[in-house]
C-alpha cells in the first residue's frame, strides 16, 4: 500500500525537509522544484474549491443565515426551529422516513451481503459476471424513470407481478400503495434500484480476501457457512458500515419517490409523506422560504453528524 | 480460487445439508435475477402494446410494431415534441457538467494525492465530509442561491451545481496516490519538465481509467438528478427526469381529473420512460465490462 495516511500532511514532515514529508528522504532533496509543485498544485486544485465553495459552502451558510431570520429579514432567533418543529406534519414525515430507513438498511444489510456472497461462490465465472451484470442493470433506472417504472409494477391491471400483488390482497393501485405500505414499497424501489451497485463494492472486497485464507478454512472443515461467518463477514464489516451509512443520509433525504407517487395517486400518497416534500411546501407553497431553510439546515446538521463521525471514527478512509 | 470452488465441492460432499445449501443458493439467485430483471424486461414488451392490449393480455404476451410506432407518435405529438427538447436539456446539462466536472476534478484529485501544499489535508477531509452528504441536502439552499443571483430557467443553474462532484476528486486522490508512484514524476521533474507538462504528459494518460469512471459516474448522476433540475430549471427548460413526471400529470389512468387536452396512455407513458433510461442504459451496456472491474478496483485494498 503506497497511499499516503490522511495524517500525513505537511505537518509532520521530517526536520530539514520543511515542505515535503517522509517520502522526501526516498526522493531527492530538490527544494526548487518542490516550492514550485507546491505552488503550482494550488493552481490544480483551483477549479475545484471554486465550485466547492460555490455549490457546496455558501449555499450552506446562506441556507443558514436565512433559517435564523424572519421573513422580514430581521434576525429571528430559533424561531423557525421551533415553528417546524411544532408542525403537525413534522413528526410524522420523520417518523415515515424513519421507517423506510430502517426497512431499507436490514433489507440493504443483509440481502447485499447475502447475495454478494452467493455471486462471489459461484464458480463458473461468466454465470458470476451475468448475474453482476443483472443485479447492477436497474441502477441505470435512478430517479424519477424508476418511480415511473414502479408505478406499473405497482398497479395490479397492468403489473408483470399482478399475481404476487393479489395474493397480497391487492386489487388497485390505490391499495398497492395505501399508507401503511409505503415504507416498504419504498424500500423495495431503492433496493431495486440501489442494491446493484453495493452487490459490486461487496464483491470486490471479497476478492481482496487472499486465496490462501479462503483454502486453509476449507482444509480446516469449514464449510461454506462458517467461511462465510468466519473469515468473509469479519472481512466486509467496514464496507457493511460504510453502505449503511451512505445509504442512511442519502434516504433520509427522500424526495421523488414519494412525489410522484404522491402526484400518481392523487394525493392518497400525501404531498407531505417525506422530510424533504415538507421543505418543499414551505418554499413553494407556503413562500416560507426561512421555515424551509429551518429544516433543510436540520437534515443538513443530521446528515454530516452522520458523515464526519464516520470520517473521523469510522476509519474507512485511513489507508494503510 | 472460485474457479475450483463450487466445481470441486459438490462430487467430495454430497450430504443432504450440502445439497440443501446449495438449492437454496439456486433458489436464491433465481428469485433476484426475476426481482432485478422482470421490471425491466416488462418495460420493454409494454412499450410494444397498444393502451388496451396492455391491460387485457398477459404481462409477457408480446405487442406489435405498429403498436409500438402508434405509441412512440403519441408521445412524439405531446406539446409539439417536446420530449426532444426535455432529452436536449438532458444532454446539454449532463454533459456540460461532465466537461466541468473533468477539468475541475482530475487536476484536483491528482495534487490532492501527490502533492504537499498549505491546506491540503483540510481539503481532503472537507471532501470525505460533502462527498458523504447527499446531494439533495443542498438542493434548497442551492436554489435559494441561484434565486438570489436570478439564473433559475438558466441552463447554467443546473449545469454548475452538477459539476461540483467530491466524489470525482475523491476517486482521482485513490487512483493516483495508490496507482502513480510520486518518483515518476520527480524522475521527469529532473529531467526539466514544467509542472504543467508532467501533468499532461505523464499523469493524465495513466489516469485514463479514472478519468472514464469519474466520467461515467457524474454523467449517470447527473442524468438521473430530479430534485435540483426540477427547482432550478421549469418548464421547458427541465431535463427528461422531470419531464417525465409532468407526463405522467397527463395520464388520465393516474389522474382522472386531469383529462385535459392531450391524455397520455400508459403505453405511451412506457416508451417515455424507456426513452428517457435508454443514454445511460447505453453507457452501462458499453462500459460494464470496465465499470465492474474499476468499481472492484476501488472495492479491493491491495
Amino acid at each position: 500500500m503506497t497511499a499516503p495516511a490522511l495524517d500525513d500532511s505537511p505537518s509532520a514532515a521530517a526536520a530539514g525537509s520543511p515542505r515535503e514529508g517522509r517520502r522526501q528522504r526516498a526522493a531527492t532533496p530538490h527544494r526548487s522544484v518542490t516550492v514550485k509543485w507546491s505552488r503550482f498544485s494550488y493552481v490544480f486544485v483551483s477549479g475545484y474549491v471554486l465550485f466547492a465553495l460555490a455549490f457546496g459552502v455558501l449555499p450552506t451558510l446562506y441556507a443558514v443565515f436565512i433559517a435564523f431570520l424572519d421573513n422580514e429579514g430581521r434576525f429571528s432567533g430559533i424561531t423557525n426551529f421551533t415553528k417546524v418543529l411544532a408542525d403537525f406534519r413534522f413528526w410524522p414525515a420523520a417518523a415515515h422516513v424513519g421507517l423506510f430507513l430502517l426497512v431499507w438498511l436490514v433489507a440493504l444489510m443483509v440481502l447485499v451481503t447475502l447475495l454478494a456472497l452467493v455471486v462471489h461462490g459461484i464458480g463458473r465465472r461468466w454465470l458470476s459476471s451475468s448475474l453482476r451484470f443483472v443485479y447492477y442493470i436497474p441502477g441505470a433506472l435512478a430517479g424519477a424513470s424508476s418511480v415511473v417504472l414502479w408505478l406499473f409494477v405497482l398497479n395490479p391491471t397492468v403489473s408483470p407481478v399482478s399475481a404476487v400483488l393479489h395474493a397480497f390482497g391487492f386489487e388497485t393501485f390505490v391499495q398497492t400503495v395505501s399508507p401503511g405500505n409505503l415504507p416498504v414499497v419504498f424500500a423495495v424501489i431503492a433496493f431495486w434500484t440501489g442494491a446493484g451497485n453495493w452487490i459490486i463494492v461487496m464483491y470486490g472486497a471479497l476478492n481482496s480476501i487472499p486465496d490462501e485464507v479462503l483454502e486453509a478454512a476449507r482444509m480446516d472443515g469449514a464449510g461454506a457457512v462458517r467461511t462465510a461467518l468466519h473469515i468473509q463477514l469479519p472481512m466486509l464489516r467496514k464496507w457493511i458500515a460504510y453502505m449503511a451509512v451512505m445509504s442512511l443520509a442519502a434516504g433520509a433525504q427522500l424526495f421523488v419517490e414519494p412525489r410522484v407517487l404522491s402526484q400518481a395517486t392523487h394525493a392518497v400518497v400525501p404531498t407531505d409523506w417525506s422530510l424533504n416534500q415538507l421543505t418543499y411546501l414551505y418554499a413553494f407553497k407556503q413562500q416560507d422560504l426561512n421555515g424551509s431553510a429551518a429544516i433543510a439546515v436540520l437534515l443538513l446538521v443530521a446528515s454530516l453528524a452522520v458523515s464526519l463521525f464516520f470520517v473521523v471514527r469510522g476509519g474507512l478512509f485511513e489507508r494503510d | 480460487m472460485s474457479a475450483t470452488d463450487l466445481r470441486t465441492r459438490p462430487r467430495r460432499e454430497q450430504t443432504p445439508g450440502a445439497w440443501l445449501g446449495r438449492a437454496t443458493v439456486v433458489v436464491i439467485t433465481v428469485f433476484f435475477v426475476l426481482f432485478f430483471a422482470v421490471p425491466i424486461v416488462w418495460l420493454l414488451i409494454a412499450t410494444g402494446k397498444s393502451p388496451h392490449a396492455l391491460i387485457t393480455t398477459g404481462p409477457f404476451a408480446l405487442g406489435s410494431l405498429g403498436d409500438l410506432s402508434a405509441n412512440w407518435e403519441a408521445l412524439v405529438r405531446f406539446q409539439d415534441g417536446i420530449v426532444f427538447q426535455w432529452l436536449g436539456n438532458s444532454l446539454l446539462y449532463s454533459v456540460g457538467a461532465l466537461v466541468i466536472t473533468l477539468i475541475t476534478t482530475i487536476p484536483a484529485g491528482y495534487a490532492l494525492a501527490l502533492g504537499n501544499f498549505r491546506g491540503r489535508k483540510v481539503l481532503l477531509t472537507t471532501t470525505l465530509v460533502v462527498m458523504l452528504i447527499p446531494n439533495t441536502a443542498l438542493v434548497l439552499p442551492i436554489f435559494l442561491e441561484m434565486s438570489a443571483i436570478n439564473l433559475i430557467g438558466n441552463p447554467l443553474a443546473a449545469i454548475l451545481p452538477f459539476s461540483f462532484f467530491p466524489f470525482g476528486v475523491y476517486l482521482t486522490y485513490i487512483y493516483f496516490s495508490t496507482s502513480v508512484p510520486r518518483d515518476l514524476l520527480n524522475a521527469a521533474r529532473i529531467d526539466g519538465c514544467g509542472e504543467l507538462a508532467v501533468f499532461a504528459r505523464i499523469a493524465m494518460p495513466l489516469a485514463l481509467p479514472v478519468i472514464a469512471l469519474v466520467g461515467f459516474f457524474s454523467f449517470v448522476a447527473n442524468w438521473n438528478n430530479f430534485f435540483l433540475p426540477f427547482l432550478t430549471v421549469p418548464g421547458r427548460a427541465a431535463p427528461i427526469q422531470v419531464g417525465l413526471t409532468e407526463l405522467l400529470g397527463s395520464v388520465p389512468a393516474f389522474n382522472p381529473t386531469s383529462a385535459g387536452v392531450t391524455a397520455i396512455e400508459l403505453p405511451t407513458l412506457a416508451v417515455a420512460t424507456l426513452l428517457s433510461v435508454t443514454p445511460v442504459l447505453l453507457v452501462f451496456l458499453f462500459s460494464q465490462r470496465f465499470l465492474v472491474a474499476g468499481l472492484t478496483a476501488g472495492g479491493t485494498k491491495e
